[in-house]
């Protein structure tokens, strides 16, 4: 797990897992060794849902991804056609 | 090599004080069919106090160590699974340098101070642990060390990175102990350059050390589970450690 390389935001959503959704305010992306997925490396994206992550219930309010490269670069294209497509009057914000 | 002794363990969660007062978690196998045996700090690698991790301490106890792995997110993540806490902390730019000896100047004075310790202990750490281990060697006073494919032991985590981490290499005068390094001829981070910038520190400083570089490995060669585990490495791998650690801290293997 040493690629370190990790890209840090403050954002605003919801995300759901489980039957539970909750409000995300930051995240994590990252390139590095997966926990689960069967790759030496994979793109990581991690959504908090308190700000300040960490604390109490940290396991409740985490969503978590883990993409092969081409999965990541496929899923950044398609946020990019979507917005692109989006009227531009119902994008602001 | 002869085979080894396998001993009856014993293995479950403990609470002990950390250098700075905390109470902390940590994972405490140990031999129980030998009266003597000396102590392994453990430290977990980057992804967490996981079941990896304590598989590891079953081996060391077995071997007849005592072995504590702290949980260095305890106060981070308390009760979280092992992957919640890992992306909590490295959102929070990873475990400070200073906590980490502390935790380790803890589970190590905890080590000498079981009924059966022998006085000596080790530290161990792979990945992000090897570089605690490093560290801590260099830091505390210790008896030997094992740093398997430590990061940035030399080099600086560049700055996107979000990691708090500096090089430690400028430490070297400080070891306290002999030191094994265990890395990968593949790895990137630490990478060969990297390792031989690590020995010429070493022996500029007059330290005993031996490091080994496997071929066909890269990072991560330990880890059973993941498809970076090479079986020869990680197997030569863990004789050398048992063959180190036995040497410096006298085990009844």
């Amino acid at each position: 797990m040493c690629t370190y390389l990790t890209e840090r935001l403050v954002l605003e959503g919801s995300a759901k897992s489980g039957e539970r959704w909750t409000p995300v305010d930051s995240a994590s992306v990252y390139f590095d060794h997966p926990v689960h997925a069967n790759a030496e490396h994979s793109v990581n994206l991690d959504f908090f849902g308190d700000g300040q992550p960490g604390r109490d219930g940290a396991r409740a309010r985490r969503v978590a991804l883990e993409l092969t490269p081409a999965a990541a670069r496929e899923l950044a294209a398609a946020i990019e056609r979507v917005l692109a497509s989006a009227p531009a009057r119902i994008l602001a914000g | 090599m002869s085979q080894r002794r396998i001993h009856d363990l014993s293995a479950k969660t403990i609470s002990f004080a950390s250098a700075d007062g905390d109470q902390i978690e940590g994972f405490l196998a140990q031999p129980t069919d030998v009266d003597r045996f000396p102590g392994v700090v453990l430290i977990h690698h980057l992804p967490g106090y996981d079941q990896a991790t304590k598989e590891m301490a079953l081996k060391f106890a077995s071997t007849g160590y005592a072995a504590l792995a702290p949980n260095l997110y305890s106060r981070d993540a308390p009760d979280a699974a092992p992957d919640d806490a890992a992306a909590i902390v490295r959102a929070q730019g990873g475990v400070p340098d200073d906590r980490l000896v502390g935790d380790v100047d803890g589970a190590a004075r905890h080590l000498r101070a079981m009924a059966g310790g022998n006085g000596r202990v080790g530290v161990i750490g792979h990945c992000s642990g090897g570089r605690q281990a490093f560290l801590s060697a260099c830091r505390l006073r210790l008896d030997a060390a094992v740093d398997c494919y430590g990061a940035f032991v030399v080099g600086t985590p560049p700055p996107e990175s979000g990691l708090s981490a500096q090089p430690v290499v400028d430490l070297t005068p400080s070891l306290s102990c002999p030191l094994l390094g265990l890395f990968g001829a593949d790895d990137k981070i630490p990478s060969p350059d990297q390792v031989a910038e690590l020995a010429d520190a070493l022996r500029a400083a007059g330290k005993d050390f031996e490091f080994h570089s496997f071929d066909g490995a890269g990072h991560g060669f330990f880890s059973v589970d993941r498809p970076n585990y090479r079986v020869a490495a990680a197997t030569r791998g863990w004789e050398l450690i048992f063959d180190f650690f036995g040497r410096h801290l006298g085990a009844n293997s």
